[in-house]
């Protein structure tokens, strides 16, 4: 074996991404004087978790009765009883803990009369086992990820965190015993490829929205860690479970608020039929997220969609007062403007169910850990947030919930490492010597392809067809399809070819490597949910309809389990649900009714 | 730093951003209208890109005005994009 070298950087830590959860672990581990390294593909303060407007969960109690116990309660049933009871107990047990860590960290969260933190109701979120909504959502205005990720920052700052900005990692280094031993990343401005080698290497790269045609999801989300985790020979769980959000702007993705239906908005078909009356006849526009999306869908497929190619429904505020809009919606005709050309006080807006949030991921336990197939920890291999499945989400995230996860596992993650460490579990083992010829080949089959296929167009090529074929609602013989055409799909991504040959500054290079891992993420994604033969949560079939016996489709009897998928032979395997928590009874399976 | 580099850094800047609308604006303006520009609009514009997207955004859509009146001309066309 040919021993190609590149530059080596030594660290105790290195963790890949900036957002809320890299930035969380990194300050654990930066003050507990680990050296640690963070890269990321852009700015720390310029990552995804910015879009965050909603705010962050926790039952803190401070406006009304609260308990970690319901909000336990509520994340097992949002779930659909597919999270793990172990990590949904430790999560809502450490919330008022990790918000009031964030608070003196700086964070300037709305404020009662009091001075205590403001807390306002989110969906799914009550009090009592489900009784009644609850306020439980701590917000700073609606810059909620903007204010927590600088706050995050600047405490790393004041703690040492070596930041590489602009650096995209490309793979994770294994030695034959499976430990992960760092990663290799690529400078961009310099394009230079250099090893981070380390004791723990820590993954919060986010997630893969873009794999969908319509995401709300930044540019920047294509499942990076994802990605190099499966080449790794990492499975990824639960891939099948996206949550979509009802209405995006049909083209663009770009998110109009629940609010809009809130206020008097409508959806409307290409009849100009309010449809909503049909699938829910009281609650109408305003049923929840997943039944709305769904009858959106169905119009689409009946034929009932606008537009010439019939791919979108309407969302109706022309009824509105004009003055209602602008001062109760402000910044929505802006959007529906640049992103629509429509002004919706004269004409209705295109939306489409888009996808939003990965409930899947790379399997962790709920102290951070990366696990095998068995549980046991993957040694010097840690993930949190979006890109990690610890599970607490499971088959469906409530709101809220999720920038929780990057605070309680981010930090959790970071304290396995500083355990790791001082037990001797892991230490700086020596790299083996043909630890860079597999990124290294990749590059180079990159540099040299010739007659290959273009990168824009196979990326719009897979968004496409997980749209059409593994979107909100799905149906058996599209899945089939769908999972021909990925592998069809991936084959052109194998053989990707960019003109541009230079170093420096290179993004047409680092966009074919985005798109090779977002062909990990759609394949994974496809084959779990073809494979998956009930509804359950976000996944919805058309074959697993509701009946007595497996009311909404669920069927515990055969689907109760995690999905995992190896990317070796895209193969399926399936471990059980950790229904023991750590130290409350069991939350028993139920139908999910809201 | 060569053109071609100077160029690519931006369209990294103007679509790895933290917001799906920005990337979306910003590249369109890149492709669309950013070759038109005057030597100082230009620069204007990558000073823009390199806001935040929270600190971008009201200049974006007019909630708040720049007091710089080159960069208020760039702003004046951003505003103008149409992405569909
Ligand atoms: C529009 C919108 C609104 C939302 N609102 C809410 C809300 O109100 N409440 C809530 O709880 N959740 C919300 N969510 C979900 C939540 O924002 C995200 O799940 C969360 O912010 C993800 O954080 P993260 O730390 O996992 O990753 P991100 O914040 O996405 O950060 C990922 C980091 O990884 C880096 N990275 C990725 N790949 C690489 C690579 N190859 N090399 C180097 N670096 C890399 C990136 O540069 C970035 O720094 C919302 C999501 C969207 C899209």
């Amino acid at each position: 074996m040919s021993k190609l070298t590149i530059p080596v950087r030594k660290f105790d830590a290195v963790i890949v991404g900036a957002g809320g959860s890299g930035l969380r672990a990194a300050i654990q581990l930066s003050e507990a004087g680990l050296k640690t390294a963070v890269l990321s593909k852009v700015f720390p303060t310029r990552s995804h978790t910015v879009a965050a407007q909603g705010g962050v969960s926790a039952s803190l109690g401070n406006s009304e009765e609260d308990h970690w116990h319901w909000h336990m309660y509520d994340t097992v049933k949002g779930s659909d009883w597919l999270g793990d009871q172990d990590a949904i107990e430790y999560m809502c047990r450490k919330a008022p803990e990790v918000v009031v860590e964030l608070e003196h960290f700086g964070m300037p969260f709305d404020r009662t009369d009091e001075g205590k933190i403001y807390q306002r109701p989110f969906g799914g979120h009550m009090s009592n086992f489900g009784e009644k909504p609850v306020r439980r959502a701590c917000a700073a205005a609606d810059r909620t990820g903007h204010a927590m990720l600088h706050a995050l920052y600047q405490r790393n700052v004041r703690a040492n965190t070596q930041f590489f900005v602009e650096w995209m990692a490309l793979d994770l280094i294994r030695d034959d015993s499976g430990q992960v031993l760092g990663v290799i990343a690529l400078e961009m401005e310099t394009g230079e490829v250099v090893a981070f080698h380390s004791k723990a290497t820590v993954f919060a790269t986010g997630g893969a929205g873009r794999i969908f045609y319509s995401s709300t999801n930044a540019f920047i989300n294509t499942g990076d860690g994802l990605g190099m985790a499966a080449r790794a020979g990492i499975p990824l769980e639960d891939m099948e479970f996206w949550q979509f959000h009802p209405t995006g702007v049909a083209g663009a993705g770009v998110l109009i608020t629940e609010g809009v239906r809130g206020e008097g908005g409508i959806l409307r078909n290409s009849t100009n039929e309010r449809f909503m009356e049909r699938y829910a006849p009281n609650a109408k526009d305003l049923a929840s997220r997943d039944v709305v999306s769904r009858a959106m869908v169905t119009e689409i497929n009946e034929g009932r969609g606008c537009g010439p190619n019939k791919d979108f429904v309407l969302l109706d505020i022309t009824h509105l007062d004009p003055a209602t809009i602008m001062k109760r919606l402000p910044g929505i005709r802006e959007i529906s403007i640049q992103f629509a050309g429509i002004d919706p006080i004269k004409a209705p807006i295109p939306v489409v169910p888009t996808c939003h949030y990965q409930m899947g991921g790379v399997p962790t336990n709920y102290k951070g850990q990366v696990v095998a197939d068995d549980g046991t920890p993957i040694r010097g291999f840690y993930a949190a947030g979006e890109v990690a499945c610890a599970s607490v989400h499971g088959a469906n995230r409530l709101g809220t919930n999720s920038l929780l996860d990057l605070l309680v596992f981010g930090k959790a993650s970071g304290d396995s490492v500083i355990e790791d460490v001082k037990s001797g579990t892991i230490g700086l083992k020596e790299l083996p010597a043909n630890f860079a010829d597999f990124t290294l080949a990749r590059l180079n089959r990159l540099n040299t392809q010739t007659g290959g296929a273009n990168v824009n167009e196979t990326r719009l090529e897979l968004q496409r067809t997980m749209q059409k074929h593994c979107g909100v609602f799905r149906f058996k013989d599209m899945l089939i399809e769908g999972v021909a055409k990925i592998v069809e799909i991936e084959k052109a991504v194998a053989r990707t070819e960019i003109k541009d040959k230079s170093q420096v500054w290179n993004t047409a290079r680092v966009e074919a490597l985005e798109l090779d891992n977002l062909i990990e993420v759609a394949k994974a994604t496809m084959v779990s949910a073809e494979a998956r033969k009930e509804s359950r949560g976000a996944h919805v079939r058309d074959d697993a309809p509701d009946t007595a016996a497996n009311p909404n489709g669920r069927d515990d009897v055969g689907w109760h389990k995690h999905t995992l998928w190896h990317r070796e032979g895209s193969a399926l395997s399936y471990k059980p649900v950790i229904m023991t928590p750590l130290s409350v009874e069991t939350i028993a399976l139920k139908t999910r009714s809201y | 730093m060569e053109e071609r580099e100077k160029l690519n850094r931006l369209r990294w800047r103007c679509t790895r951003r933290a917001m799906l609308e920005m990337d979306l604006l910003l590249g369109e303006f890149l492709d669309r209208l950013y070759p038109s520009l005057t030597p100082p609009q230009a620069d204007a514009f990558v000073i823009l890109a390199d806001m935040e997207d929270l600190e971008l955004w009201p200049l974006v859509n007019g909630s708040r005005e720049s007091s710089d009146p080159v960069q208020a001309e760039v702003l004046a066309l951003l505003r103008d994009v149409r992405v569909k």
